[in-house]
């Protein structure tokens, strides 16, 4: 719940303005951009996601630092299984590397 | 030492802890609270101890929402969905915290429908999707969680979903700041300020702590060099003899917040005149409650709630570990009766309270050396 998730976008929706489909580490989920109407996220931009919804935009750098931090904190593993746990869209398999 | 060994920026973080001995007066004792419990979880993951002068201290602070949750509360979100036509859903962090009637996970053992959710949007979908039942999500955390709480209220407000209520629980972080700061048995140099609630509430809210109480505070990030770069500017702010509120973690929190996080929250939620705080007691205006406007939609308002009270034993020494009066192990319980498997505390319950990051980093580092066969 306190897991600060960094996320990039990869496609808006032009009929639902504050839902976005992310991907964090491969997975691709929906997530809420209401909270940041004031300075919409675009796709390619990267964001911090807090419970389903993107709270802060960040740099693509920073996002990479805060992965790192989910790492050494040990807890990178519980991030990705909420970000999984993410039911706003259905799931899209992790795309081959 | 294994803890620059094994994470980035070794020289860095040598050198910047280099820089924390030279700026710690060796005649001074510095009392630094980390407010946040993401920072108490990564102080004892790093070892940060370690590498600090021994006259400076860090206290942890009342930052983790789940260890600050009166046990009653549970028991009163658990009462209210053993109706069979009421589904329990929470974040996994609340599903091991146990009531006076047990936890979350145990009630659904015994055949509750509680359902464990990411997200409070989860919750109003799983409510749309079950019509005929009513969903209630019981909702924790400070201004990090809350707006998104808030934002999924107004969403089902427009979308005109009847079947979906909120137990909000939701705490606001100046107040407890405030009440230990008030505390008379309390000490403190400076603030290691939250990270993300910063995000929302940005950096205004602390400005009293610096005026009005002369304490520095520095928000940080989470990183093993973001706490020891914010450590080292608090330490240059007492050296200079000035309290002021400084922004380390820039790259994430801007100094006025987020703007339409907390439009959201001051449109629905409005403040408690009080609300109870496990371990600190009864805090004036310290927790959100659901405005009128969205009456139908608090679970408050719109079922009976028993307002279970229930006390910690008095054997457990949570406020004064809370306060930092009490290091964890200094508490009577500590690791016998109240351990991570069965907390008796508030502190023990969580991996972001004091407690229980310090069980399982400390406690059990101890257990093993004193366990392990001379050289």
């Amino acid at each position: 719940m306190c897991l600060a998730i960094p996320g990039k976008v990869i496609e808006l929706f032009p009929g639902m303005p504050y839902l976005a489909t992310v991907e964090v580490a491969g997975v691709r989920r929906k997530v809420d951009l209401g909270l940041l109407e004031n300075d919409m996220p675009q796709s390619g931009d990267w964001v911090l996601i807090h419970v389903g919804f993107a709270m802060s935009k960040i740099s693509e750098q920073d996002a990479f630092e805060q992965m790192q931090t989910l790492i050494m904190l040990g807890e990178s593993e519980q991030a990705m299984q909420e970000v999984r746990g993410y039911g706003l869209g259905e799931a899209d398999e992790p795309k081959p590397s | 030492m294994k803890f620059v060994d094994e994470f980035r920026d070794p020289v860095v973080i040598n050198q910047t802890a280099e820089e924390i001995r030279r700026l710690a007066d060796s005649g001074r004792h510095y009392r630094m609270m980390e407010v946040c419990g993401g920072h108490t979880h990564a102080i004892y993951r790093f070892g940060l101890k370690d590498i600090l002068p021994e006259n400076l201290e860090l206290i942890h602070g009342p930052g983790c929402p789940v260890c600050v949750l009166p046990m009653g509360r549970i028991d009163d979100g658990l009462a209210l969905a053993k109706d069979s036509n009421v589904i329990f859903a929470a974040f996994g962090d609340m599903m091991r915290v146990p009531g006076e009637q047990g936890s979350p996970l145990e009630h659904k053992a015994r055949g509750m429908d509680v359902r464990i959710v990411y997200s409070p949007s989860d919750a109003l979908k799983i409510a749309k999707a079950n019509p005929d039942k009513h969903i209630m999500f019981f909702a924790i955390g400070f201004e990090t969680t809350a707006p998104s709480t808030a934002l999924t209220i107004m969403r089902a407000k427009a979308e005109g979903i009847h079947n979906f209520s909120v137990f909000c629980n939701h705490v606001t972080i100046i107040p407890a700041i405030r009440a230990i700061l008030d505390s008379p048995d309390m000490r403190l140099d400076a603030f290691i300020g939250p990270g993300h609630v910063s995000t929302v509430i940005g950096c205004r809210p602390y400005e009293w702590i610096a005026a009005d109480e002369h304490k520095p505070i520095v928000v940080s990030g989470f990183e093993p060099l973001d706490m020891l770069q914010s450590i080292v500017m608090l330490l240059r702010q007492l050296e200079a003899g000035e309290a002021r509120v400084e922004n380390q973690y820039k790259r994430v929190v801007p100094w006025e917040g987020n703007r339409a996080a907390l439009k959201a929250m001051n449109g629905v939620f409005e403040l408690r005149p009080y609300f109870e705080w496990r371990g600190l007691g009864f805090i004036s205006q310290s927790a959100l409650r659901i405005r009128d406007s969205y009456a139908e939609f608090d679970t408050e308002q719109r079922f009976s709630v028993p307002g279970v009270r229930v006390t910690d034993p008095k054997a457990a020494q949570c406020g004064e570990v809370l306060k930092g009066v009490l290091k964890p192990a200094q508490c009577k319980l500590f690791g016998k009766e109240c351990t991570p498997e069965h907390p008796v505390g508030a502190l023990m319950v969580s991996s972001e309270g004091s407690c229980a990051a310090y069980y399982t980093y400390e406690h059990r580092k101890a257990m093993a050396s004193s366990l392990a066969w001379p050289a």
